[in-house]
């Protein structure tokens, strides 16, 4: 969007301008390079034998690629002392993001609703101490949540997870979802009461259509931010319920025999392909809808 | 079909009074505008009647029905935003039955009203668009029709035609009027535009400051307003206001400094020179652009008073020239042919039809009225 705005826009010629140039993109290709060369070795790594490894050459192609380690990583690994792979902990994962995530921009997405469009007293206060929710780091509540969890019976499970982040969530998604519906225009709120429509008709059947940006916003930030947690998973769950960023760790630092860094390199991709899927997929809905937020916030 | 009645109508904001004790009575089948600068709380008060806005005290009955707690879908009303306030992601066809549909009216009624409402309003071609993929004056219909597909008692318009461009407005507010005389229900219309008011009124309700100035039918409010405000507000370009000073020795008139040139004496008509108001008291002149305009350029009427005074500004606006020029330290203007051989900096001789003068109280604000 932006770069079509600008397209037309008048530039200074001249043997100066295109050195100016020459050197800004060369900065630009050195910066890239150095963002994507910790990407290039863990991917090539993890298709390298280990003799190859041991041979050395970081950074160069392997010369017989190969899928071998990733199929190690993914269903006989050892993670600890159970060795079957980090396949039962991605699922764990998927277990804990997919409700926490729908729970979270769920409640998020009614809160902000009610936040903005039915004003109470004290609504403000209540926001301003949801936001206060978003600056607590997360070491602050490690104990008292645990203790929650214990008295919950939820301690050790995934579904103890899902809770914690969801209500970590909550902060974030009301945020995302109050700045969104603060922009719709209170007039059509007005004009549904008229026409008979209640908190949650109104809710579902006007609201709820208009926010498919905000809606992708916050699914992906979320479920950045559940699926990569490490801090809670390695706190709040023992052994078979833990998360696939706990049991990375406990591949990596499992050491029994050779180190097979093809494996621990092709287990880190294992854990980080569905942030990336999700950021390819719909990581331009993230930014307009970032933008979006910003404007209208 | 309903009257409406407000009684001490106050709304508060916290400490703020928005609305400060309105009693209106509005018949069956009139059509009100309400009518004021921003912030007089005219929007307010709008509210108050559709049950957006909850009472602070006082109360507000629709026809025979004591509605203070009655919320807004129960009032048989419908309304027209400002904003028109379409669901964006709704169809037109959507948008006008969403209302029906939550009231879970029968299909076979819906497509029946729709297909009328839609009809009246030439929008039948448009019911599978969205709002966004509509002009400015389409969707100000599809937001009328959205109203009108009820058959509400009341109609409420906030400001519905200030989105417009002015060639549209006057072509909807020609519109609006044209179907409040089809269809006869009560209207309350809200807006700023002096021009819509005095354009659709039956009656019309200026307000200030969460107070009403003046109820009465257009012609009223421009020919007789109660005060400075009214007379200020309604007309455009606005009422000259000339402060000045009551004088009885002699025949009755007003005196108003002229800077240097010293004062002029405006005789009064001699229905206006019976005001019960004492010599030397202060006063304000209020003359109409209209009643001002070139010396002989009218057929010669009762209490004419002509002066000279040199011309500022000249601005032509088409059917008429207005010509600005100052006594003392207040601007006058006054509309005359377009054909004028008016100058600016050269002399020009006005006539003032002092009939037509209103006079004010200086210190209240308040309309000396003649005593009959």
């Amino acid at each position: 969007m932006t770069t079509s705005a600008n397209a037309g826009i008048v530039r200074r010629k001249g043997p100066g301008a295109r050195v100016g140039r020459i050197v800004l993109f060369t900065i630009l290709g050195l910066f890239c390079v150095y963002y994507l060369m910790p990407l290039w070795v863990v991917v090539v790594t993890s298709l390298k034998s280990l003799d190859e490894i041991r041979a050395g050459s970081l950074l160069g192609l392997p010369q017989a690629p190969s899928f071998a380690a990733w199929g190690r990583a993914w269903s006989s690994a050892c993670v600890g002392v159970r060795c079957d792979g980090l396949a039962p902990y991605v699922w764990n994962s998927f277990a804990m993001v997919i409700p926490a995530v729908a729970l979270s921009t769920f409640l998020g997405a009614i809160a902000g609703y009610a936040l903005t469009k039915w004003r109470f007293p004290g609504a403000d206060t209540i926001f301003a101490l949801m936001l206060f929710g978003a600056f607590i780091p997360f070491q602050v509540v490690l104990l008292p949540m645990a203790r929650v969890l214990g008295i919950l019976d939820l301690a050790g499970s995934v579904v103890g997870l899902v809770l914690v982040h969801t209500v970590y969530g909550l902060a974030f998604t009301t945020l995302f979802f109050r700045n969104f519906f603060v922009g719709v225009s209170n007039g059509i709120v007005d004009a549904a009461k008229i026409d008979g429509a209640g908190f949650f008709s109104i809710f579902f059947r006007l609201m709820l259509p208009m926010a498919p940006p905000v809606i992708v916003v916050t699914v992906i930030w979320q479920f950045t931010q559940i699926w990569n947690d490490f801090l809670f998973g390695v706190a709040f769950t023992v052994g078979d319920s833990n998360p696939v960023t706990v049991a990375l760790n406990n591949l990596v630092a499992t050491s029994t025999g050779v180190k097979e860094y093809n494996v621990d390199m092709a287990a880190a991709v294992i854990a980080a392909l569905p942030t990336l899927l999700v950021y390819v997929v719909a990581g331009k809905y993230f930014v307009r809808g970032l933008a979006a937020g910003a404007v209208k916030g | 079909m309903a009257s409406i009645h407000l009684r001490d109508v106050w709304k508060r904001f916290g400490a703020t009074e928005v609305i400060k004790g309105v009693s209106l009575d509005f018949d069956d089948g009139e059509f009100v505008v309400l009518v004021g600068p921003s912030g007089c709380g005219k929007s307010t008060l709008l509210n108050l009647i559709a049950g957006l806005e909850t009472l602070s005290s006082g109360t507000i009955r629709i026809g025979d029905k004591v509605v203070d707690d009655v919320p807004p879908k129960d009032r048989n009303i419908a309304m027209v935003f400002q904003s028109y306030a379409l669901y964006p992601t709704k169809t037109v066809r959507d948008n006008i039955t969403f209302g029906m549909v939550t009231r879970r009216v029968p299909q076979a009624v819906q497509d029946e009203a729709l297909k009328e409402v839609s009809e009246l309003l030439h929008i039948d071609h448009l019911l599978a668009r969205k709002p966004g993929q509509l002009s400015g004056g389409q969707r100000q219909r599809v937001a009328m029709g959205r109203a009108l597909v009820r058959k509400p008692d009341v109609f409420l318009f906030d400001e519905p035609l200030s989105n417009l461009d002015a060639k549209l407005r006057i072509e909807m507010r020609t519109e609006i009027k044209k179907l409040h005389l089809r269809l006869g229900q009560t209207v309350v219309y809200v807006t700023h535009d002096q021009v819509e008011a005095m354009t659709l009124a039956s009656r019309i309700a200026v307000m200030d400051n969460g107070h009403i100035r003046q109820f009465a039918d257009p012609a009223t409010i421009y020919e007789e307003p109660v005060d400075l405000f009214v007379a200020g507000f309604m007309g455009s370009p606005p009422m000259n206001m000339l402060p000045g000073v009551l004088r009885r020795d002699g025949a009755p008139c007003v005196e108003v400094a002229n800077g240097g040139a010293g004062p002029i004496r405006f005789p009064l008509a001699a229905e206006a020179a019976t005001i019960t108001a004492s010599e030397g008291q202060k006063v304000v002149l209020g003359l109409r652009p209209e009643t001002v305009f070139a010396a002989g350029s009218r057929l010669p009427g009762p209490d004419r008073f002509v002066f000279e005074a040199t011309v500022d500004v000249i601005e032509p606006t088409g059917p008429d020239t207005m010509l600005v020029f100052a006594f003392g330290d207040t601007e006058v203007i006054a509309r005359v042919e377009p054909d004028s051989p008016a100058k600016v900096g050269e002399a020009f001789r006005f006539e003032v039809d002092m009939g037509k003068a209103k006079l004010f109280d200086a210190a209240s604000g308040k309309r000396l009225s003649a005593s009959r």
